[in-house]
């Protein structure tokens, strides 16, 4: 493949034909904030974070989509491109409900992350405070709703890495949610495999493991009676 | 099927016509109002009098008028009826033998309809759009004949980018330059689509030409495929067109039963089919990109572009996408020849534009003008002006992406460029007119929410920033915003605008923006004072100090 | 002449003052520099006049607290927002999630269906303040200069902002020290 020469923040770089700006200006040791796109499955451009100023174009190109082209003069920051990317996290929080203190991501959350660092310190716009449902029907993992950005990144991996295809998006707009199978609960699903991928793609607390919030916490206690049983009895089954 | 074949089918029509023609208008607006019984009634009054011999009564398409629907004409009167009801058919018959009729008679030689120039909507409310023959005796399918036996593909490029037709579907796009780019690209296997999926409120250009000469959008589709090098199409048409989807299914039907559609086109090597897709109704599938995932069978959502669908389109192949008004130009362009398509209209904005005219006027209906028009001509002469007497404020054009143009504006002749410098753009062509009592903030507020509701909710700023400014325009319109609040809206749609991931998203703050443009006065009448904002509490506090 | 603080307790848990009596040996710094003129932890009744900056906690619940945030605005050169509930609302605005009807629900919740005993709804007129409709971030009530969000805010952040006030600098926090939570 050829090689496309390049200018990202005033750095002269090269890279293969075919790669995005977002690989270039990673590799060239820029951090673009991003919050839809994920290492190792395709990109959909969807959260605009990653916008950025190409020379010659009247419009922003998200990075996570646009491929690098010969003599392309890429800007990654600057006032603007801050202010929107500002702007859009607090339309995030605004939309559905972040509370941050109650969450079980708090601290491990790349909205949360992103919104110190870009410098939001509070959110101008008024909370939309919506009412969405909690899925915990499935026996190991749990969906909330209110902590969705709809990045689709489960979707993704649910159909490209796992193959399974069962998560997906319902609806349109504001309404748009992410729903198991045809809308069904987790727990009845037939096609989720278990796998846990969403819930380790997903970038806010919508997805997680159950056990680990707030009085969710089960013993297991019949597994110390089950091996005390299996070494003195030689029995095996529970 | 050659020339010769073609020509005897135009023959032998034209031999069939009877002395006299009785058009009644079949398109989904006089049908609303029950001109299948009209026409039934006329054609049994005809029998009745034994007149049947030299009298035709012949549904026909949009006759335009939709205002004073249903419609029926009676050609050697030159005679226009409006509002016929079906007991009058019998009395509408009598005046054939010189009876007279208490029926409203409508005036052909009204602005509304003199002022018009008719390409697009030629056979409009003249021929049968369920007849092939009809339409093959209008000279129908003469340009793909000439296409595919006398012209190259790059000719046929080359004439396209000649005529100066740019893309009817809103952003005007050249559509030579598109066709060309999609003819040069390498691929076994490329595509036409047709966009018939008119979701702007207001709007029905698309499905009136479709229900009224839909052989026209296929003869321009087919053209398009020999063009380009495609040989499979697909027109995608929105479900709440069930008239259209049933006349474009039986247009295809007749064109497939002629050898016009299918294999080896007028005895050439070219091939060409065409297959409906149906529309489940969101504005979005309008967007090239989510219509073309929607023709896939996926979610309708929009893809970041480029790639443009010209390069990568269906199931990642070269696609040409144009919309039904587009196609419907090809063959008079073809016909006629580019230097006669290029000489209408203004320097930039060339032939005619179908424009859908509704809300405060009079004439509501559908009009084809030259472009550079002025919008005055067209709302007033045309449109006959507000109703009772009432004074025009404002054109709302191009639907929810498109803009309000004030009353001062109007001298303002009608082309992509001159809508665009007024902050509004040409779009599909729906133009509703307000008067005085309309309150713009209402204006914008409604076409927000239809974005909200119609935001695919792929993108953050369409699907939150829309959300977000229809809150501040609620609250505005409630008497509970701010200055700070309108500031946050103009914030809010410049940001939308410029980082939404289609079309359908940046252009969502157009209403917003150009009501502020023209109108800020109705917004800033509105506004609440804001005693405990940043500015006037400074001023308090300073004077607080200074007592100290 | 020493700067004339203030920090009020609005719906919140007071997690936030906690946080701020966590400065430890730097509360005395700041007591040389600073007079504490209202908070919770002196005893002033009524917020006075010429205040230079007030640090507020809590969201916006109730008609008292709005009442005195006017005030506050009224009398006061710089507000800061202290703490999550007063940046986001935070927990006590989850209420809000409830819709129309939120403040009867939560009162039902809270006094009748969790109650051991004498389950009923308090009410005292010109006593007891009414419940808003709406839980809102003390910006969506107020003009507010400076944020310094946390659950609760860290001792170091506060002590963050504090020097730059107490420096004469326009506060600003940068990095983690916004993150919420």
């Amino acid at each position: 493949m050829a090689a496309k020469t390049l200018t990202i923040d005033g750095k002269e770089v090269s890279a293969e034909e075919g790669a995005t700006i977002l690989d270039v200006a990673t590799d060239a040791g820029i951090k673009l904030p991003t919050l839809c796109h994920l290492d190792g499955v395709y990109d959909v451009g969807a959260c605009s974070l990653c916008l950025v100023e190409v020379a010659g174009m009247n419009k922003l190109l998200p990075a996570c989509t646009t491929k690098i082209s010969e003599g392309m003069d890429v800007k990654t920051d600057s006032e603007r491109l801050r202010k929107y990317r500002r702007m859009t996290l607090e339309l995030l929080f605004a939309e559905r409900n972040h509370v941050c203190a109650v969450c079980v991501a708090n601290g491990h959350c790349e909205l949360q992350t992103l919104a110190y660092s870009q410098g939001m310190d509070h959110v101008r716009y008024d909370y939309s405070t919506p009412k969405w449902s909690v899925d915990a029907t499935h026996r190991l993992f749990g969906m909330d709703h209110n902590r969705c950005i709809l990045c689709a990144r489960c979707v993704r991996v649910c159909w490209h890495i796992e193959g399974a295809g069962t998560k997906n998006v319902s609806g349109r707009g504001a309404r748009a949610t992410i729903i198991t199978d045809l809308n069904q609960p987790w727990g009845d699903s037939e096609t989720c495999t278990a796998c846990g991928k969403c819930v380790m793609s997903c970038p806010t607390g919508a997805l997680f493991h159950k056990g680990s919030t707030a009085a969710e916490m089960e013993h297991d206690r019949d597994k110390l009676e089950f091996i005390v049983n299996a070494r003195e009895k030689k029995q095996w089954l529970p | 099927m050659v020339i010769d074949d073609l020509n005897a089918i135009a023959e032998k029509e034209q031999a069939a016509r009877k002395k006299t023609v009785i058009r009644c208008c079949m398109a989904a607006g006089c049908m609303s109002s029950n001109s299948e019984t009209v026409k039934k009634n006329l054609e049994q009054a005809v029998k009745d009098a034994g007149l049947a011999d030299e009298v035709e009564v012949r549904g026909v398409g949009c006759m335009k008028l939709c205002c004073e629907g249903p419609l029926v004409s009676v050609d050697t009167q030159d005679a226009l009826y409006e509002k016929v009801t079906p007991e009058d058919a019998l009395e509408l018959v009598k005046t054939l033998k010189g009876g007279k009729t208490k029926v409203k008679r409508g005036d052909f030689n009204h602005p509304f309809f003199k002022k018009q120039l008719s390409i697009v909507l030629t056979n409009s409310g003249e021929i049968d759009p369920e007849r092939i023959e009809a339409y093959i005796a209008a000279d129908g399918y003469q340009a793909l004949h000439h296409v595919l036996r006398e012209l190259t593909p790059k000719e046929v490029v080359e004439a396209m980018v000649k005529s100066g037709l740019r893309g009817r579907g809103g952003a005007g796009f050249p559509t030579g330059l598109k066709w060309g780019t999609v003819a040069k690209t390498q691929s076994a296997q490329k595509y036409v689509i047709c966009n018939a999926d008119e979701g702007d409120p207001g709007a029905f250009m698309d499905r009136s030409v479709l229900e009224s000469d839909p052989h026209s959008v296929l003869e321009g589709m087919a053209v398009a495929a020999y063009a380009v090098g495609a040989n499979q199409g697909f027109i995608y048409c929105r479900a709440e067109y069930p008239l259209a989807i049933k006349r474009l299914q039986n247009a295809i039907k007749q064109a497939k039963t002629l050898g016009l559609l299918g294999s080896g086109i007028f005895e050439s090597p070219f091939n060409f089919n065409i297959d409906i897709r149906i529309g489940a109704g969101a504005f979005v599938c309008g967007e090239e990109t989510a219509l073309m995932a929607s023709v896939e069978g996926k979610r309708g959502t929009p893809r970041p572009r480029p790639p443009f669908p010209a390069e990568s389109g269906l199931w990642g192949c070269p696609t040409l996408i144009n919309n039904v008004e587009t196609f419907a130009n090809v063959p008079p362009i073809l016909r006629k020849g580019a230097e006669w398509f290029a000489g209408i209209g203004t320097e930039k904005s060339k032939g005619t534009k179908v424009f859908a005219l509704a809300g405060k006027i009079t004439n509501t209906g559908l009009i084809e003008v030259p472009m550079g028009t002025p919008l005055r001509q067209i709302v007033e002469e045309m449109g006959g002006g507000a109703p009772d007497g009432g004074k025009i404020k404002a054109v709302q054009t191009g639907g929810p992406s498109g803009g309000c143009i004030p009353a001062e504006a109007l001298d303002t002749p009608v082309d992509y460029d001159s809508l665009t410098k007024l902050g509004s753009i040409m779009g599909s062509g729906g133009m509703i007119v307000m008067d005085e009592t309309t309150r713009m903030v209402d204006v914008a507020r409604y076409f927000m929410e239809f974005c909200v509701d119609e935001s695919c909710g792929k993108c953050v700023p369409c699907r939150a920033g829309t959300a977000q400014m229809l809150h501040l325009l609620e609250k505005i319109l409630n008497r509970q915003g701010t200055a700070r609040d309108l500031a946050k809206l103009e914030e809010l749609c410049d940001m939308v605008k410029n980082t939404s991931l289609c079309g359908l998203g940046q252009t969502a703050p157009n209403p917003t923006l150009s009501t502020l443009r023209y109108f800020r006065k109705e917004y800033e009448e509105l506004l609440q004072p804001d005693p405990f904002g940043p500015g006037r509490n400074g001023e308090a506090k300073k004077s607080q100090l200074a007592t100290k | 002449m020493k700067l004339r603080v203030a920090t009020v307790w609005l719906g919140g848990c007071s997690g936030c003052h906690m946080s701020f009596l966590d400065l430890d040996e730097f509360l005395i710094e700041l007591a040389g520099k600073i007079d504490l003129v209202y908070s919770p932890v002196v005893d002033v009744k009524e917020y006075p006049e010429n205040v230079d900056v007030c640090l507020i906690e809590g969201a916006v619940c109730n008609e008292d607290n709005l009442e005195i945030l006017h005030k506050i605005r009224e009398r006061t050169k710089v507000l800061v927002s202290f703490g999550d509930c007063a940046v986001t609302g935070n927990v006590p605005a989850i209420r809000n999630q409830l819709g129309i009807g939120n403040t009867e629900n939560v009162l039902q919740r809270a006094y009748i269906e969790n109650a051991q005993d004498n389950s009923c709804v308090p009410k005292a007129d010109g006593i007891l303040p009414p419940l808003l409709k709406r839980v809102l971030p003390v910006h969506e009530a107020v003009f507010v200069e400076y944020y310094l969000p946390g659950c609760p805010p860290p001792a170091g952040r506060i002590k963050a902002l504090m020097v730059q006030v107490l420096g004469g600098q326009t506060p600003k926090l940068e990095g983690a020290n916004l993150k919420f939570g």
